[in-house]
């Protein structure tokens, strides 16, 4: 703790430059979290694969803007696209056969997805950092300095996030989306097509994957193991905001981002995400429903 | 069951003279691969002890990586031999098992929620043991000090056969660790309450009690195997003995094979380890990730068409040929 106490007292700037590259970083992570939410919500299946999706759109704009000289957004966009086929290709070729088997066996499957993608990442473009480089500046603020890319990928973020709740609470088909995560049983009664649903919610779910990477590639680099980096604290995010629960998801994404960067500058990167994970197990003792569950 | 137990006979016999049989140059190699067959057999097995009771942990790399830890952290800095290491590997494992597993079992955390809890630790162990870097070594990880050929005090021998016993005789204390739980009354109570908690509890079964059990002889005989590693390697490092990769790693070996039947985990251990190794050497370096992009491909696969796993299955096709026993 005295880390901590003596960059309040001596370098209180580090620490607000901390906060707010921590707030502009859970923009992203909750783009994330709501996708893999969306789909925990209506299937009922934690796609343990879904950042590796993300991984590969990286890819995809990583190689059509920096190797075949794409203009950004169009990169952007085929990103996104293949973000809609990955979460349709999933849902298809490997969730539809299982629907009906233990979960357990739906997160491993999901599980050797992301093995196969990673390896195959490693063995067809090696174990390189790769980033799409933007002459972006780095913005002053009242002291402290904030990466122009930075700034974007968190303004799109919740542009996005708007997107997504105008699409479910505001046409026929987010409504029927929501009412399938409400109760499932109830919505195949009324006469609503279970898998039309379950392929509109996966296809929905790949599209923020594919958002989250054009995000992502103007900050980081990507390698074959981007999804085991953030991978796990996307799952923490969710269970910790309540699976299904997207409001939820929303605030924790926040949280955690905020303890991870604050921790990073703190103490080291390392311990930065042990006390988020911490945090997590923590907080699932006290309210395993998430942290905003009505008090069984 | 007279003809299982000769070939079982037969196999063990086999197994036990295996180091002996020439092998043109091939058994060194051979040796090696059996060696970690054995082993990770055993922790697959410690793994399966929770697992088949609905219990799903995807975190067991902290508990692996506590042990083995543990012991080479000893034997490095205070000298303090394996033997009695061990013992305090697998108190540290218990300790770690209790302090996640009270909680979880008090609040009623199971399925995805269990499993998610669980991966969470085996993240912090990982991330502990990288950000502890002055004694740990971070991600580079940490070699034993070596003290000659063959030391019985610090458990290190050159020759590959010692160990080759040592594993086989740690794997069989697995396999009779599962028989025994599988004949006992703990196993009738931890099903139904792999059924249904609520339903076990109301007649009259102690939930907590046989849960914090189960997890805690699990995560014990986990960070054993972690040790048993540690010394055969002599080199620890947090990738390989700790967080998500190695923890799902063990579950698919044991999804694989089966994770209801005794010999399961075993099967599917030896499949997964010489698939790799075959594709290792078929591919070689000039294919890196190559075998575990197939390796990824079959598990998907095998989960989606092949859910009892191999052993599994093959023993489900020949038990319903037979009549039921129970």
């Amino acid at each position: 703790m005295s880390n901590l106490l003596d960059l309040v007292l001596n370098n209180p700037l580090l620490l607000a430059e901390a906060a707010l590259n921590g707030l502009l970083l859970g923009g992203v992570l909750a783009l994330l979290a709501l996708g893999l939410n969306l789909i925990f919500g209506v299937l009922d299946i934690v796609w343990i694969v879904y950042v590796d999706l993300a991984m590969l759109s990286m890819y995809l704009i990583y190689f059509t803007v920096q190797v075949y000289g794409w203009p950004l957004l169009a990169g952007a966009a085929a990103g996104i696209g293949l973000g809609v086929l990955l979460g349709i290709g999933v849902h298809l070729l490997i969730i539809t056969p299982i629907l009906t088997s233990p979960p357990v066996n739906q997160l491993l499957a999901t599980g050797g997805l992301l093995f196969f993608i990673q390896s195959l990442a490693t063995f067809l473009w090696t174990t390189d950092h790769r980033s799409v480089r933007l002459t972006l500046p780095t913005i002053e603020v009242a002291g402290m300095f904030v990466s122009f890319a930075r700034l974007i990928a968190f303004v799109l973020a919740v542009v996005v996030m708007v997107g997504l709740y105008l699409f479910l609470t505001r046409t026929y088909i987010g409504t029927a989306i929501r009412a399938v995560s409400q109760d499932r049983g109830a919505m195949a009664l009324m006469g609503a097509n279970p898998q039309r649903i379950y392929i509109v919610t996966s296809a929905v779910g790949g599209a923020l994957a594919g958002v989250a990477a054009a995000l992502l590639i103007i900050q980081y680099s990507v390698h074959p193991h981007f999804g085991a980096a953030f991978g796990p604290i996307t799952f923490m995010i969710c269970v910790l905001g309540g699976l299904g629960n997207m409001f939820g998801a929303f605030v924790a994404s926040f949280i955690m981002s905020e303890i991870i960067s604050i921790g990073g500058v703190v103490w080291s990167t390392e311990m930065g995400y042990v006390i988020a994970f911490a945090l997590f197990i923590v907080l699932m003792f006290i309210r395993p429903g998430g942290i905003f569950a009505k008090k069984q | 069951m007279t003809t299982g137990r000769v070939l079982a006979a037969l196999v063990l016999a086999a197994l036990g003279v295996a180091p002996f049989v020439p092998m043109g140059g091939m058994g060194e190699y051979v040796i090696f691969v059996m060696v970690q067959v054995f082993i990770w057999s055993f922790i697959g097995n410690a793994w399966s002890l929770m697992g088949r009771f609905g219990l799903v942990s995807l975190g067991h790399g902290a508990f692996l990586g506590v042990g083995a830890y543990t012991t080479t952290l000893l034997w490095n800095f205070y000298g303090l031999t394996p033997w009695v290491g061990v013992i305090v590997a697998m108190a540290a494992a218990v300790v770690l098992a209790l302090v996640v597993a009270y909680p979880c079992s008090r609040f009623g955390i199971v399925g995805h929620y269990f499993g998610l809890v669980t991966l969470a630790v085996g993240e912090v162990i990982r991330l502990l043991l990288i950000a502890e870097r002055d004694w740990t070594g971070g991600s580079l990880g940490l070699t034993l000090k070596t003290a000659g050929d063959a030391s019985f005090y610090a458990v290190q021998y050159a020759d590959k056969r010692v160990f080759y016993y040592g594993a086989f005789v740690v794997w069989l204390l697995g396999l009779w660790v599962w028989h025994r739980l599988d004949r006992s009354m703990a196993r009738a109570a931890m099903e139904a309450i792999g059924e249904d908690e609520t339903a076990a509890a109301s007649v009259g079964i102690h939930v907590s009690r046989f849960k914090l059990a189960i997890t805690s002889l699990s995560a014990a005989l986990t960070a054993f195997g972690g040790v048993v590693y540690a010394q055969y390697i002599a080199y620890v490092n947090p990738e390989t003995l700790a967080g998500v990769g190695v923890s799902l790693r063990i579950v698919f070996a044991v999804v694989l094979g089966g994770m209801y039947s005794l010999l399961g985990p075993t099967v599917g251990t030896a499949l997964t380890i010489s698939l790799s190794e075959y594709l290792r050497v078929k591919f070689g370096v000039h294919f890196i990730g190559m075998a575990e992009t197939i390796y990824g491909l079959i598990l998907v696969v095998f989960i989606i068409f092949l859910p009892s796993g191999i052993y599994g299955s093959l023993r489900g096709l020949l038990v319903r040929r037979t009549p039921a026993r129970a």
